[in-house]
């Protein structure tokens, strides 16, 4: 052996604390190899491990009647009748898309992509949810420009739809930005594989691209804060291949037809380690690697680096014992690398050779639940001065200057129009987009029943208004989850499932640590009062550049099920002379609302307080609107408040339509009406035609607030506002130029 | 009317296009099978569609290598024969490079992937896939590629030949530089060979064939409609 001595030095050079190392020391009883040290520093590491979030995530609300695969294997997967299943999952690549976005990005998706069809599922949708720093810092256009493309460049080729998504910018993220990718898959519910390594003495394939350099140490870098010499970083960013990743799709839904296969799972972060020793764990078993058999395409790999590799595109798989050449047949089909490199064992180790020499003899168990921290948290100190702020002691300004705070947040670049974004993804492959990205709320794509006889639909949203994680961890993340709801009721979908990818700073700091205990608790609440359980998801510490963190980014990651696809409401008014109804009660809440942030530079104050009982009766008559095909515009208000969802009715669709209306609400000022983000509430509208059928509705759901106050036509957003009225019009053209080019701006 | 697929590694709206045949357009008449591209068999059927995707990753040149896939010497042959074939966006990519038909496809001049629906326009002489189509009738179509700049040297002898079949246009009918979503030189979306008989466009008229779909309408289904009344002789539009 001609491995490197293992020292403390080297340990903590490899990420491990001296805690852990000596913990090392004492499972096994003695100083481990350099491969060893390898294997037990990526599977300790923050990203593998969970070390600092397991004893929160424990609380999550995980379980219901249509769970049918909950937290702990590749994805999440949800019944949605008829013996078909939902498979879905989100995760972040953060720092890799910092260093290199464009491959960076693409990566995120392909891994993602691995881990719905490792299930079975072929993926039908995705969605990327990104955080970018302020607009006019130094490196945001050439971020945006590269993520951007390299999601566009995997999804595209790969031939997944993107259908659901948000962009948001703040200064928070100058130094990480956030990429959030999003995937989902279809299967039916009796045909979902797991990454199980099953049998003793069944072969262990390895299938795919072959095994280079690339990434060694990645999921050790993204459990790491960046400062200085990030860049240098570079090599340890993966580079993408579509092409292959399509190909390992096809060949992995034909194998999983026959039934030679007994478990499989893909190689993500800290590739060949994670994968064989996670899929032996599962199974109770152990597993014995032969390393000279892995397809390389570098020369004198050593051990250490193949179990360390993050090369991508390819999967781990079981076979039955005596099958191996079917599988194989399989992938010669498709072009594909493909080579037994291992056997299921009974002993419960994890055991590396090379040429029949020695270099790894692990217990699988404690490299996989091995550490558990509960890191001390304190409330940070911030949060009293910024609460202390009073949104009501900004005067409501005049007329003409409340046009130009309508201009401003309507054209600021996280609410304006994301066709710039879109446009590279394409939405409509596959045949099966019902709802496209920038119609309504949530996209939708179509699932046909195994019989053919019905076209269900699945709508997929993301969101996370980070301010007010910022402001109010707890009520923060209770607002993504029942934005998220809203989202999907506003097209017709009843809310399933959730996925979360939770951004975080350093773990080790007690402050982002209580930010993160309060998100996971608020999470929780919502996700339980709302019934939708989280299935799948993942954790991203350590997004901070030289001490400066994010604000706590809780991504959720929301799926609803339609019965009938037909059944369904877009976002832009269509015709004149409907009527336009809000839903929910007015409260005019301005703490943390884009209108601080945009007009008047402030992030402060409390973030509104989310009711879920009544976000749960709002939701509830929406969708009964929707489903009752009454409705011809339906959209949530959360961001950038009414006057944000009045422009994008307004100036969303191919034909802008104006609105003419009046609303009082109580004693609230012109500014707090239009811009107060409080959750719950819609805008929608129907024809007159119609008006019999939405008041037999409403009679069902008396209890929700429900107002008409205008309806559409003419050629601006002419609004009567408080008391005394306030007159407010703002000429339609103006409004779709700030909010066709709001984004552009940026960007070009 | 049997239309064969031919999957090629990559190959990303077969699945799409076996739909539309198989099932959309079931009862019309039409029938749908993949086609291999290891294969040296087309099965017998009427159409051979070329379909959209990234072949062999798009590397070298957007349907570079699929050219030389084994099924393409077939596919030629059959063409040669007369046969009818139909290549969509990539496909359309592999039949210039293999040499069905005439032109390339650049990168787009937006230099980015262009994803939205686009206005064509039905012009040239009449082909199977558009002589039941009106000349002039201007179809809502989605696109969605990088590489669909359609370049040519001598645009004047086709357009005077008649080839081309599709012109980006405004939903009116007019052909202006805001209609043409990549710089195509004279917003050429589509052509066809002197026979008629191979016809390509970048536009997914698979995308666009049922009204579940919203947005993309239904405008794509006139073209595998055309094929099938072509095939049962319905006879062709008159003049150009």
């Amino acid at each position: 052996m001609n491995e490197p001595q293992v020292t403390a030095a080297l340990a903590a050079q490899h990420g491990l604390s001296a805690d852990e190392f000596a913990r090392v020391q004492t499972i096994l009883g003695r100083a481990p190899t350099y491969t060893e040290l390898g294997i037990f520093s990526v599977m300790w590491s923050e990203h593998c491990s969970y070390k600092s979030s397991r004893v929160h995530l424990r609380g999550m609300p995980t379980t219901g009647p249509r769970v049918i695969q909950g937290p702990g294997e590749n994805a999440g997967v949800v019944d949605i009748g008829d013996g078909q299943a939902v498979v879905f999952k989100m995760e972040s690549h953060n720092h890799p898309s910092f260093i290199e976005p464009y491959q960076g990005a693409a990566t995120g998706v392909g891994g993602i992509c691995r881990d719905v069809f490792t299930m079975g599922a072929r993926p039908v949708a995705l969605g990327d949810a990104l955080r970018f720093g302020r607009p006019d810092h130094a490196k945001t256009k050439t971020l945006v420009g590269g993520v951007v493309a390299g999601i566009g460049g995997y999804g595209n080729s790969f031939g997944v739809p993107v259908v659901a998504g948000d962009v948001a910018f703040d200064a928070c993220y100058d130094g990480n930005i956030l990429v959030n990718a999003f995937c989902l898959g279809v299967v039916d519910a009796d045909k979902i594989w797991k990454g199980t390594a099953a049998g003793v003495g069944n072969p262990v394939l390895y299938v795919g691209a072959k095994t280079g350099r690339d990434g060694i140490h990645g999921a050790t870098m993204a459990s790491a804060e960046f400062g200085e010499g990030t860049e240098e970083k570079r090599p340890t960013v993966q580079v993408g291949d579509p092409f292959m990743e399509k190909l390992l799709l096809e060949a992995c839904l034909e194998l999983m037809q026959s039934d030679c296969l007994v478990g499989i799972q893909d190689m993500g972060a800290a590739g060949l380690t994670s994968s064989s020793i996670e899929m032996a764990a599962r199974a109770g078993n152990g597993i014995e690697l032969w390393l000279e058999k892995v397809p390389t395409r570098e020369t004198a790999m050593t051990p250490y680096e193949l179990m360390l590799s993050e090369s991508q595109e390819r999967m781990l798989m079981v076979v039955h014992k005596g099958r191996e050449a079917e599988a194989l047949a399989v992938f010669d089909k498709w072009d594909l690398d493909a080579a037994v490199i291992g056997e299921v064992t009974g002993t419960g180790r994890a055991v590396v050779k090379m040429d029949g020499q020695l270099y790894a003899d692990l217990p699988v168990d404690p490299l996989t639940e091995g550490l558990a921290y509960e890191r001390p948290m304190r409330e940070p100190t911030y949060l009293r001065e910024l609460r202390k702020f009073e949104p009501s002691t900004i005067v409501s300004p005049p007329a003409a200057e409340l046009a130009e705070a309508v201009l401003a947040v309507v054209g600021s670049p996280t609410i304006a129009s994301k066709e710039w974004v879109y446009r590279q993804y394409d939405h409509t492959v596959r045949h099966g987009t019902v709802i496209r990205p920038g119609s309504a709320d949530a996209g939708v794509i179509r699932v046909r029943t195994p019989d053919g006889t019905r076209e269900k639909g699945v709508a997929i949203t993301t969101d996370c208004n980070a301010r007010l994680c910022y402001l109010d961890p707890y009520e923060g993340a209770r607002y993504a989850v029942a934005e998220a709801a809203a989202n999907l009721v506003a097209v017709g979908a009843e809310p399933l499932a959730v996925t979360d990818c939770l951004n975080f700073g350093n773990p080790e700091r007690p402050d982002i640590m209580w930010q993160f205990a309060e998100c996971v608790r608020g999470m929780g609440d919502a996700c339980r009062a709302l019934e939708t359980p989280i299935v799948s998801g993942n954790v991203s510490f350590y997004n901070e550049t030289d001490g400066q963190a994010i604000y706590p980014t809780p991504m959720i990651g929301m799926v609803g099920l339609m019965e009938d696809a037909r059944q369904r409401t877009t976002q832009h008014f269509r015709k004149r002379g409907a009527a336009v109804a809000i839903v929910g009660e007015m409260q005019g809440e301005l703490g943390g609302s884009e209108y601080l942030a945009v007009v008047h530079g402030k992030v402060a104050g409390r973030p509104p307080r989310v009711d879920l009982a009544k976000v749960r009766a709002a939701n509830a008559l929406v969708l009964a609107l929707v489903r009752a095909n009454v409705l011809h515009a339906a959209h949530d208000i959360s961001a950038g408040g009414l006057a944000a969802a009045l422009a994008e009715c307004c100036v969303g669709g191919p034909e802008p339509i104006g609105i003419v209306g009046t609303l009082a609400a109580g004693n609230l000022t012109p500014q707090e009406i239009l811009f107060g983000e409080e959750p719950g509430r819609f805008v929608v509208s129907y024809f007159h035609e119609h008006k019999e059928h939405v008041e037999a509705v409403l009679k069902a759901h008396a209890k929700v607030p429900f107002h008409v106050f205008g309806s559409t036509g003419e050629d601006a957003m002419t609004l009567r506002l408080g008391k005394p009225k306030l007159e407010l019009d703002v000429p339609l053209g103006k409004l779709a130029a700030a909010w066709r080019t709001g984004f552009t701006r940026v960007v070009e | 009317m049997k239309f064969g697929i031919v999957r090629f590694p990559g190959s990303n709206c077969d699945d799409d296009a076996l739909d539309v045949c198989a099932r959309v357009l079931a009862p019309e008449g039409a029938e749908g099978r993949i086609l291999w591209h290891k294969d040296h068999d087309l099965g017998g059927v009427d159409v051979v569609i070329l379909p959209g995707g990234f072949s062999y990753g798009d590397y070298l040149r957007a349907g570079a290598m699929a050219a030389w896939s084994p099924i393409m010497r077939e596919v030629k042959a059959f063409a040669d024969r007369g046969g009818w074939v139909l290549a969509i966006c990539n496909g359309f990519q592999i039949a210039c490079e293999a040499g069905l038909l005439e032109g390339a496809l650049t990168r787009n001049a937006s230099l980015r992937f262009e994803c939205r629906d686009v206005h064509v326009r039905v012009e040239g002489r009449p082909t199977p896939f558009t002589q039941a189509i009106p000349a002039g009738r201007v179809l809502k179509m989605t696109i969605a590629h990088a590489e669909g700049r359609y370049v040519h040297p001598d645009v004047d002898r086709l357009e005077k030949e008649g080839l081309v079949v599709f012109r980006y246009v405004t939903a009116d009918g007019r052909v202006t530089p805001e209609a043409n979503p990549n710089g195509s030189v004279a917003n050429i979306a589509g052509v066809t060979n002197a026979r008629g008989n191979v016809v390509a466009l970048m536009p997914h008229p698979e995308r666009n064939v049922e009204m579940l779909l919203g947005e993309g309408g239904e405008d794509g289904r006139r073209i595998f409609e055309s094929a099938i009344a072509a095939a049962a002789g319905v006879p062709a539009r008159v003049g150009a």
